[in-house]
C-alpha cells in the first residue's frame, strides 16, 4: 500500500470513466490519523478534484453520484472517505 | 431486513423537516465531516434532527442503500436527499442551501 496502489486505481478508473480535463487525486489520510476510519498503512481518505465534460448540465448530486458509482469498489473496501470536487468542463 | 430499516428511514425523513444522518450527535459529532455540516446548519439557524448512525449498524448500512449514497453524513430536507458534506458546503458557499430552505418553507432563525 505504501506505493499508493489505491490512489493509482482511483486515477485509472476516473480517467477511463470521465476522460477528465483536470484530475487530481490527493491522499489526505495523514490528516485523519487516529480517526475511526484511519488505518496505519494509510490510503483511507482521499480528495478528488475532477473537471470533465461528462458533468455538463448535471446537478451537484448527480455528479457526485457518478464519481461514487465509479469508485463503488474502493468505497466499500479500503477507502473510508472521499471528498469530491466535480466541475463541468463547459464554462 | 432491508425493507424494514428502509421503512424506518422513510418514516423518519417524511415526519421531520430536516434530518441529518451523522456520526455522533449534534453536540458531540464523532467525525469531522458530520461536524462540518452541523456547523453550517447551526450557522444558518436551521432546526434539524441529528440521527446517530453509530448507534445502529443496520441503520448505518441501511441509510447508504436507501439513499444510494456511500458515505455519511447525509442531509434530508422534507423527505428529499440533499447531499453529503461536500455538497452541503458548496451549496452553503453559493447560497443555494439557504435558497433550498426558503423554497421548502423552512424557517431559519438567523435569516
Amino acid at each position: 500500500m505504501a506505493d499508493g496502489r489505491v490512489r493509482q486505481e482511483i486515477i485509472e478508473k476516473l480517467t477511463r470513466a470521465f476522460a477528465p480535463e483536470i484530475l487530481d487525486v490527493i491522499d489526505e489520510s495523514h490528516l485523519h490519523a487516529g480517526h475511526s476510519g484511519a488505518r496505519p498503512e494509510g490510503e483511507t481518505h482521499f480528495r478528488v478534484k475532477i473537471v470533465s465534460g461528462n458533468f455538463d448540465e448535471l446537478t451537484l448530486v448527480a455528479r457526485h453520484r457518478l464519481v461514487n458509482d465509479t469508485l463503488a469498489d474502493e468505497l466499500s473496501g479500503p477507502v473510508h472517505a472521499l471528498a469530491i470536487e466535480a466541475k463541468p468542463a463547459g464554462g | 431486513m432491508n425493507s424494514t430499516i428502509h421503512q424506518l428511514i422513510d418514516n423518519e425523513v417524511k415526519s421531520t423537516d430536516t434530518v441529518l444522518f451523522m456520526k455522533g450527535t449534534p453536540q458531540f459529532p464523532q467525525c469531522g465531516f458530520s461536524g462540518q455540516v452541523i456547523q453550517i446548519l447551526d450557522y444558518l439557524g436551521a432546526s434539524y434532527k441529528g440521527v446517530n448512525v453509530l448507534e445502529n449498524d443496520e441503520l448505518r448500512e441501511g441509510i447508504k442503500s436507501f439513499s444510494q449514497w456511500p458515505t455519511i453524513p447525509q442531509l434530508y430536507v422534507k423527505g428529499e436527499f440533499v447531499g453529503g458534506c461536500d455538497i452541503i458546503r458548496e451549496m452553503f458557499q453559493t447560497g443555494e442551501l439557504k435558497n433550498l430552505f426558503d423554497e421548502k418553507d423552512i424557517a431559519l432563525e438567523h435569516a
